[in-house]
């Protein structure tokens, strides 16, 4: 065998699942794609968010919690073992309501979501209590105030990307990129896996190849479902420090560019949209109208991995057991929770008692 | 580091800008750039270290010659010919989002 | 607005298909970032008219007067101090001018965009003091500045040897001049013949070497230039037969050639080529000058360096080109073949298989502490360990540096970044890929996008 485990697919979750697998002593090795592939690992916003997630979904709001809290430490280990810097912070994180409705509808889906949290998870701040907290800023008229979770944060996902791929190698791992996988073929024990590149031999293999999983894990009696919408970002010239929390398309990063996002669209074009950076534009400066004289270095645009209820899927084969997807949306936030969380479920036979809400057999009731 | 040939033949400059605040005389057909070659200590200061660069190509491609003109940052200096009363400020590292 | 033909860049190659193009009766909008027409060889070509400059600035320069007065003859639209930013399908042009944006549309598109000095990094070539020979020279078309104190030039190509002459005509002063040029090779010599053919053009190089021979001092074979000091260019030192020499020095002047503006149509998706002798990628254009994406036309340096005469004759054959696209009702072989414009090219042309011949990019491999991306301060040597981590490929790079990130977008290391990239993979450098070339093309205001009128999201 060449490796224990065979990731197929660097992205932040592959990445994430394997950085954690092998701090555990596996041996692993992580395949990645062709350099035009898509990539939401290197497009995404990268904001660690809980307020909002799962708000009818039990099991995905507990596991984004989780991942959550363990954010904090997650990223100092990786830090340590990758040697390289990566820009976290977790001072909570706002949603920004412009006029009484927005405040009005806020509000309402907070107290649902508070109602049934142990402890209130979501705060509605009024103008002046931002204007307190955001001394720096000053906002637009129409701004009634946000919503404040204290468990939200924002991490450089560039960074954070490549930290996981250094940490892996660091723990005598590998990525071997330009390694496209066709298929996984089930051998008498483990697997075998195949590509133009060549064949490596694992005894299990997780496929999380973003929008590329369905193709590679569906032939093998599994049932990963999920859709796709582009999503635009803007990043500006960098600023001095004057957003000191992050919020939900509105963000200022340690290096002081801001960074705007993003749209959701039904294409899939993979260019991005002057029109597109207007409704962004707009929407920023009616919040803070002195971005008004800041200047959009870069627009972007990547593509979201979207489960039909939102929730991550992660399943195993029925006919190939040892054989694994995991996708999801948010993969910058859940990443602490793969590393310590799923990888090990998965490895360890616990995914059907621990994770089963994620099973990919919820698609046909 | 650079004159104008025009200083020697002229009696009077064409126009008078203001660099950092100080009365600075101008030729026709300098641009923003030309004097941050020609007055000290005005240069753009980098978002990244803070060290100091000045203009570097002069046709639009580098960024080195970053700004602050009339009250607009983050202006490329050399596209941007000198107007007479024009106020050039150093354009230091990150800069501020005005309050 | 609307209009049949949008030109971007009122150079040589610009104006001469916006003329071509307003003959045939089509109607055309030039659109260029400098505040007059000209381009970067005709810079402020009209204003200098009744300068002291004009005489020194040569014969060359000096026949900028008519083009320009042709191209405002002409009446064609024509939007000085406007940077495009934006190019959509449909052909959409974004453009800023006085702080506010607005998007005119187009059947058809001339990126007459031109040529940027090629980017060299080397020790010291951020610090204050240290330029571009074209810079220079763009300094001295636009207010008649000379540099002052000791001046060194180091480089290769008519260019620095142009300016010099210039300079001197002027009473200004070269304290040293380093020739970075390699060695004629039998093959550079081998175009000869043909360069006889550009008799003017070549005798006019000579007398620039002899000039400058005459003025001062002619520094060959150096290896690691380094320029020193701090925060301000004080020294530059360089070896030479094992011996490090150093001088003091007030300004440093480099050039090693230009190469064509590919963000525009890098952006537009438009297939490009790799010159493995001038290390540079061009749009591919069939005969029209029109590139893989229809309706998207290229002429002059953009498509390649051919110099101002190429650049003429490439925007009138492009003018045609489009004219044909636009199915108007003319023939447009017939008028290519009776205005002779191939031949034109043909002589136009002659000098360029010896220059480039003669001045090829260097190749030394940049040092480990040298920055290369100048915006975001990315050295060498971080882009060599993060090629070492990730795939051949520059956006790797890119995402794990920074590099490429800032402002100017890529243009000043871009190449620099393939050829680290190409470098620790052991590839041939015509391998990798350039940038993801992403909009904007230049930094524009995010309230001028906010009060754009009239976008569709
Ligand atoms: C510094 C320098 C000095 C040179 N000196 C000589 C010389 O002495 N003799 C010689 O034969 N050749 C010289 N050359 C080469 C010569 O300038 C070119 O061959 C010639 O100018 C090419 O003409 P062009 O029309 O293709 O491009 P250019 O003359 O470069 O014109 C392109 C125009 O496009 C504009 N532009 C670019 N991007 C945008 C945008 N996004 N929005 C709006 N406008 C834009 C630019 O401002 C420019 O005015 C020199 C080149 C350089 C760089
Ligand atoms: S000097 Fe390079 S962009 Fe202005």
């Amino acid at each position: 065998m060449d490796a224990d485990i065979i990731v197929i697919g660097a992205g932040v979750v592959g990445a994430a699942l394997a950085f954690g697998l092998a701090r555990d002593g596996y041996k692993v090795k992580v395949l990645d794609g062709k350099n035009r592939d898509l990539r939401a690992a290197r497009a995404n916003f990268g904001l660690v968010w809980v307020q909002g997630k799962g708000a009818d979904a039990p099991a995905y709001r507990r596991l984004t919690h989780q991942s959550a809290e363990l954010w904090p430490r997650f990223c100092d280990e990786l830090a340590n073992t990758a040697q390289v810097q990566v820009d976290y912070a977790n001072p909570g994180g706002f949603h920004y309501c412009l006029g009484d409705a927005e405040f009005e509808n806020r509000a309402a889906l907070a107290e649902r979501i508070n109602s049934t949290a142990k402890t209130p998870e979501i705060d509605m701040l009024s103008r002046q209590d931002l204007e307190k907290m955001v001394p720096a800023a000053s906002f637009g008229p129409e701004v009634t105030g946000a919503s404040y979770c204290r468990l939200d944060g924002h991490v450089n996902p560039l960074q954070l990307l490549d930290a996981l791929h250094k940490g892996i190698a660091a723990q005598g791992g590998s990525v071997l990129f330009r390694h496209p996988v066709s298929d996984v073929k089930p051998l008498a024990t483990g697997f075998a896996v195949n590509g133009p590149a060549g064949t490596l031999t694992a005894r299990y293999v997780i496929i999380a190849a973003g929008l590329g999983t369905p193709d590679l894990a569906n032939s093998h009696d599994m049932d990963v479902q999920i859709s796709t919408t582009r999503g635009q970002i803007l990043v500006t010239e960098r600023l001095d420090p004057f957003l000191p929390f992050p919020a939900s398309g509105l963000r200022q990063t340690a290096e002081g560019t801001v960074m705007i996002g993003a749209t959701q669209e039904h294409t899939s074009d993979r260019g991005v949209s002057v029109g597109s950076a207007t409704t962004l534009a707009r929407r920023a400066t009616r919040i803070i109208p002195a971005l008004a004289s800041v200047r959009l270095v870069r627009q972007w645009s990547g593509f979201r991995i979207l489960p039909p209820d939102g929730s991550p899927i992660y399943a195993q084969s029925k006919s190939a057991p040892g054989l694994f997807a995991a996708v999801c949306h948010s993969g910058v936030t859940l990443a602490a929770a793969h590393a310590a969380i799923v990888g090990p479920a998965m490895i360890n036979g616990r995914l059907d008692s621990e994770l089963s809400d994620f099973s990919d057999g919820r698609f046909h009731v | 580091m650079f004159r104008s040939v025009m200083a020697g033949l002229k009696e009077q400059a064409d126009m008078t800008v203001y660099v950092n605040g100080v009365e600075t005389p101008a030729w026709d057909g300098e641009t923003v750039a030309s004097i941050l070659l020609r007055v000290p200590n005005v240069g753009r200061q980098t978002p990244v270290s803070g060290e100091t660069r000045l203009p570097y190509c002069q046709m639009g491609v580098c960024f080195e010659c970053l700004a602050v003109v009339d009250g607009v940052p983050s202006v490329q200096g050399c596209l941007m010919p000198l107007k007479d009363g024009m106020r050039i400020e150093r354009q230091r590292g990150r800069r501020e989002v005005g309050q | 607005m609307s209009y049949d033909v949008v030109v971007i860049g009122a150079g040589p190659a610009g104006m001469a298909a916006a003329v071509q193009l307003a003959k045939l009766g089509i109607s055309v909008c030039v659109v260029d970032e400098q505040p007059a027409p000209g381009g970067q060889i005709w810079r402020g070509v009209e204003r200098n008219a009744t300068s002291p400059v004009f005489k020194a600035l040569g014969e060359d320069y000096q026949k900028g007067s008519s083009a320009t007065a042709a191209f405002h003859a002409a009446g064609i639209d024509y939007q000085p101090a406007a940077q495009v930013w934006q190019i959509e399908d449909g052909w959409k042009v974004f453009l800023t001018a006085e702080g506010k944006s607005r998007c005119i549309t187009a059947k058809a598109i001339l990126l007459a965009n031109g040529a940027q000095e090629r980017p060299v990094p080397f020790a010291g070539w951020t610090l204050p003091g240290v330029m571009t020979v074209g810079a220079a020279q763009i300094l001295l078309k636009s207010g008649g500045m000379l540099p002052e104190g000791d001046v060194w030039i180091a480089g290769a190509g008519p260019l620095p040897l142009l300016y010099a002459t210039q300079l001197l005509e002027l009473g200004g002063k070269v304290a040293g001049y380093i020739d970075t040029s390699q060695k004629p090779s039998l093959k550079a010599l081998s175009h000869l013949p043909a360069a006889w053919r550009d008799f003017p053009g070549l005798m006019k190089g000579l007398r620039w070497i002899w000039k400058l021979r005459r003025s001062g001092k002619l520094v060959r074979n150096t290896r690691n230039l380094r320029a020193t000091g701090d925060g301000q260019l004080r020294q530059i030192e360089w070896e030479s037969n094992g011996k490090t020499r150093k001088r003091d020095v007030g300004v440093l002047l480099v050039h090693e050639g230009v190469v064509p503006r590919i963000h525009e149509t890098m952006a537009l998706g438009c297939d490009h080529d790799w010159n493995d002798q001038q290390k540079y990628f061009a749009p591919r254009v069939d005969q029209w000058g029109e590139t893989s994406r229809k309706g998207i036309f290229v002429a002059g340096d953009a498509g390649g360096i051919g110099g101002w005469k190429v650049a003429t004759v490439s925007g009138e054959i492009a003018g045609l080109g489009i004219a044909r696209f636009l199915n108007i009702g003319i023939d447009a072989e017939k008028l290519r073949r009776e205005a002779a414009l191939d031949d034109g090219r043909k002589r136009a042309m002659a000098l360029r298989p010896l220059l480039d011949a003669l001045y090829t990019p260097p190749q030394t491999p940049i040092a480990d502490d040298v920055v290369v991306c100048r915006c975001e301060e990315v050295t060498a040597g971080r882009i060599r360990e993060a090629a070492r981590a990730s795939a051949p490929d520059v956006g790797a790079v890119k995402a794990a540096t920074r590099c490429g990130m800032g402002p100017c977008q890529g243009r000043q290391c871009g190449y620099s970044v393939q050829a680290l990239v190409a470098e620790v993979n052991n590839l041939p450098v015509g391998d990798v890929r350039f940038f993801n070339i992403r909009p904007p093309l230049k930094p524009v205001t995010l309230g001028e996008i906010a009060t754009l009128q009239d976008v569709e999201a």
